[in-house]
């Protein structure tokens, strides 16, 4: 139920970012944890606010943070579509979570695809409500039936032909309780929805004003640098501040458990300060911890019986009876987010409250674990959220909040706190690794009817949300493998999760990452063990009538699978559904004797049930396509020592330019709204690999491509 | 150490070690935050400005080593609007994050003063800044937009 109310007259609102005359309707948008799971409701508590004012003009807080996914635009269209606001009335104001005399903070969290999709219709709601209440007003200043008023653009329109601004209503509508149930618009009858509109935010993003986090810039502010212990899990037992303190410029040096903190005029004698420095770590049982350990316990594992997540059908009688047998081991490595922007945030403690920016994704999350861990009275911390240069499921916890509050405390002056890109990558929350064993029973006409899946990954959910490891199953492990788009009468799936001594996190698309590039790999290895065309297969086993298939139809269709392609160039098809979204790809490449790889275009086919704003989605499909492409092709962190390895862009590569194809996106709305920002990565790795064996007949089983001597030409 | 450095147009007087890269002058001393730090060691570009017009990683151009050079940054790339290559960008919708967008901009802008008609090798070759959000395919249609504009 969506709860909606008039705030216009309510004193409280002053000095807030919708603060001013008008009117204003504050509504609840809804809360989830991590992994998606509703949060308390705030029920009676109002976080999302649009106001309209006696100009004319539009302004939608934005509950979610923008970090290149598109939000900030998407966002108020679903709002401005039902308010039938003029587009370039609207302005979107930035949110922080403050609870401002009694508000909700206004952050719900950023992340699994989901800013647009759950609110989507609480957002249409609002902008319904308010259009209606303006209806009204002209209703009542005309002494006419609401029924005879209409809104469009702006204004309303009564039959007689008169007509009143929304600006010349808003005092009137003010007084109005909001409507206890609205119309929302036909889908046929949107105007904004559906056409493809250019960011909000781009303009500030080309002259250099938008502010990130680090570009906070607070009076008397003074700029940090941190190293936490290398090796995970390790503390600090030594550091003399001597040598940093004679650097010009540096302020103070602070040590934590396990962080030593330098705190300088600027960036620059910061981090000369915190390198002068040379620190005894106690690190603990965790410096033994090495990829080859990790290797090996996971491949001990592969070898176990594991933890039943799907038992269908009757598995091991299938396997007797099956015309042929398809058996592969597939394997991923540790990956970083390497968001563009390194970990940073600004603290300022004053008079027992703090106010703390960052570039976050979790705000809401982060007010309470400051209150509890620094023991602040909740209602006194806030957390402003700027712009994020990248977050990819990064930018959540405390670890890059911490430093800023603590050196904030000791010097009594406001910390603005940057990483350095080493202490970046040396304090990761990686995407697992990960491991499976399949095998698959074919029929007669070479059609896969049993499945058996033994998936061992080490678990994000046993560091983050233990809540959600059940039976030695982590959820989050297992999605995109245990359930398949695939018609089979026996699968069996398994589960194991070795411990892998190292930092995890969610990674754009999470588990998706590689289930997606193991289930479309082995259908593609099915396929040719019978010699059937990788896309005719999946015609047969996908459910008919179902919106994979028709992803897969147009996907095909596309890329004009049925012809052959050009000389010397090969393709690979993988789809695979994520984050309520199927995202069909065929990667087109010419590979050289020496494994120098061209792709010539990846045609991408999404069905996102909703297209709210075409042109972000492309976007996101593009964006999708380049960070999964530097991950099949570079994407390793390994362990050393208990400490990441990989510890810059050098070390730590990425797609560039001349690597990036030509993507070629075309959007299908066949269901419910789905993701974007996600969903299209899964299918890119596997449809690479699948072009390659078009192309080579050598299977890559392990990523990243460069270990199997691959290279961009 | 001080030193007088000509940024924008200006000149101004700083009072730090002459290991100071030039990122670091501009974003703390002189308060130009629109040139980002990314890397630290000429890598990524995100830290792009023009030292006597050239593309230049700022990161790693020590302050010492600006005397009698003139820099611009983001902020001065053009004085009456936007620059055409900034229309460009916004009409090409090529932000995402954008953190990287103003050092992609300063080494289009240095790409197009030697080259006005860049083909996709010259491009290919100018624009090794990355961009973690994967922009490319929109940068690239919007040098070729502005090209053809200026
Ligand atoms: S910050 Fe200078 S090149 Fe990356
Ligand atoms: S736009 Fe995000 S790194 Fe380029």
């Amino acid at each position: 139920m969506t709860q909606i109310v008039n705030l216009s007259r309510r004193g409280f609102l002053k000095g807030s970012a919708v603060a001013g005359g008008g009117l204003v309707l504050g509504v609840s948008i809804p809360a989830f944890d991590v992994v998606g799971n509703p949060v308390a409701p705030p029920v009676g508590q109002l976080n999302g606010y649009v106001r309209i004012d006696t100009d004319g003009a539009v302004t939608i807080t934005l509950t979610h943070a923008e970090m290149g996914q598109g939000i900030q635009t998407a966002l108020p269209m679903i709002i401005a579509e039902e308010l039938e606001a003029p587009w370039s009335q609207v302005k979107v104001v930035r949110a922080s979570a403050l609870p401002e005399a009694g508000m909700a903070p206004a952050a719900p969290g950023t992340g699994g695809s989901r800013s647009v999709r759950a609110n989507f219709d609480v957002l249409s709601r609002a902008g319904a409500a308010a259009r209606d209440m303006l209806r009204q007003a002209a209703a009542n200043r005309w002494q006419v039936s609401i029924s005879e008023c209409t809104a469009r653009e702006g204004v309303i329109y009564h039959n007689s032909g008169q007509s009143a601004p929304y600006g010349d209503l808003v005092r009137g509508a003010s007084y109005l309780s909001p409507p206890a149930d609205v119309k929302l618009k036909d889908p046929s009858q949107r105007r904004l929805l559906g056409k493809p509109t250019n960011r909000l935010d781009a303009a500030e993003k080309v002259d250099g004003r938008a502010e990130f986090g680090v570009d906070v810039n607070l009076p008397d502010m003074l700029v940090g640098t941190v190293r936490h212990s290398p090796v995970w899990g390790g503390k600090l037992s030594a550091a003399d501040p001597a040598p940093a303190m004679t650097i010009r410029g540096v302020r103070e040096v602070i040590t934590t458990e396990d962080a030593i903190i330098v705190v300088a005029d600027g960036y620059w004698p910061a981090k000369k300060g915190l390198d002068a420095l040379a620190p005894e770590w106690a690190s603990g049982k965790g410096a033994k911890n090495s990829s080859a350990r990790i290797d090996k316990a996971m491949s001990a594992a592969l070898k176990r019986k594991g933890a039943a997540v799907v038992n269908e059908g009757n598995i091991n009688q299938a396997f007797r009876h099956v015309s042929k047998r398809v058996e592969a081991t597939y394997e991923v490595p540790f990956l970083h987010h390497a968001t563009m922007e390194p970990m940073n945030a600004t603290a300022r403690v004053e008079g027992g409250r703090v106010d703390v920016w960052a570039p976050i994704q979790s705000a809401g999350r982060a007010r309470h674990a400051i209150a509890e861990e620094f023991g602040f009275d909740i209602n006194k911390v806030n957390v402003h959220v700027t712009y994020l240069g990248g977050g990819f499921g990064r930018r959540i916890g405390m670890s890059f909040i911490r430093p800023a509050i603590i050196a904030a405390q000791k010097t009594g002056r406001p910390v603005k706190v940057i990483w350095s890109r080493e202490e970046d990558m040396a304090q990761p929350m990686m995407r697992p690794a990960a491991k499976v064993r399949m095998k698959a029973g074919l029929n007669g006409p070479g059609l896969p009817v049993a499945w058996d899946a033994r998936l061992v990954v080490p678990s994000i959910s046993e560091q983050l949300i233990p809540g959600r490891v059940r039976d030695g199953v982590d959820q989050i492990s297992v999605h995109g493998m245990e359930v398949l788009p695939y018609r089979l009468d026996h699968q069996r799936l398994e589960y194991a999760m070795p411990d892998a001594g190292v930092p995890l996190g969610f990674w754009r698309a999470v588990p998706h990452t590689y289930n997606g590039f193991f289930v479309e790999s082995f259908i593609d290895e099915i396929a040719a063990a019978t010699g059937m065309d990788p896309v005719g297969l999946r015609r047969e086993i996908l459910q008919p009538g179902s919106r994979h298939l028709a992803v897969l139809e147009r996907t095909a269709a596309e890329a004009k699978w049925d012809k052959s392609p050009k000389k010397n160039h090969f393709r690979g098809i993988a789809l695979h559904e994520s984050f309520g979204s199927i995202v069909g790809q065929v990667v087109e490449l010419k590979i050289s004797d020496d494994k120098a790889i061209k792709i010539r275009k990846v045609t991408a086919v999404v069905d996102c049930g909703v297209a709210v704003n075409p042109r972000t989605i492309e976007a996101q499909i593009e964006g999708s396509i380049a960070y999964a492409l530097t991950a099949a092709m570079y994407g390793r962190v390994d362990v050393e020592g208990g400490a990441a390895v990989q510890s810059n862009f050098d070390s730590y590569q990425m797609v560039q330019m001349a690597d990036m194809p030509k993507v070629d996106v075309h959007i299908l709305e066949n269901g419910p709204i789905g993701g974007i920002g996600e969903p299209g990565v899964p299918p890119l790795a596997p449809a690479l690999t699948n072009a390659i064996f078009a192309a080579t007949g050598e299977r890559v089983r392990k990523l990243p491509l460069i270990d199997s001597g691959y290279r961009f030409a | 150490m001080a030193f007088k450095i000509r940024v924008n147009g200006a000149e101004h007087d700083v009072d730090v070690d002459g290991d100071t890269p030039l990122l670091w002058v501009l974003r703390d001393n002189l308060g130009l935050n629109g040139t980002k730090f990314g890397c630290g060691i000429a890598v990524c570009g995100a830290c792009t400005v023009h030292v006597d017009g050239v593309a230049t990683r700022s990161c790693s151009f020590p302050v010492e080593a600006t005397e009698g050079v003139e820099i611009t940054t983001i902020e001065a790339l053009s004085k009456d609007g936007p620059h055409p290559l900034q229309d460009a960008w916004v009409a090409e919708d090529v932000p995402q994050c954008g953190y990287c967008q103003t050092g992609q901009i300063m080494a289009a802008v240095a790409l197009l003063s030697q080259t006005d008609d860049p083909s996709d090798n010259d491009i290919d070759a100018a624009m090794t800044n990355i961009c973690r959000c994967g922009t490319y395919n929109r940068i690239r249609a919007a040098i070729k937009r502005a090209a053809a504009a200026m």
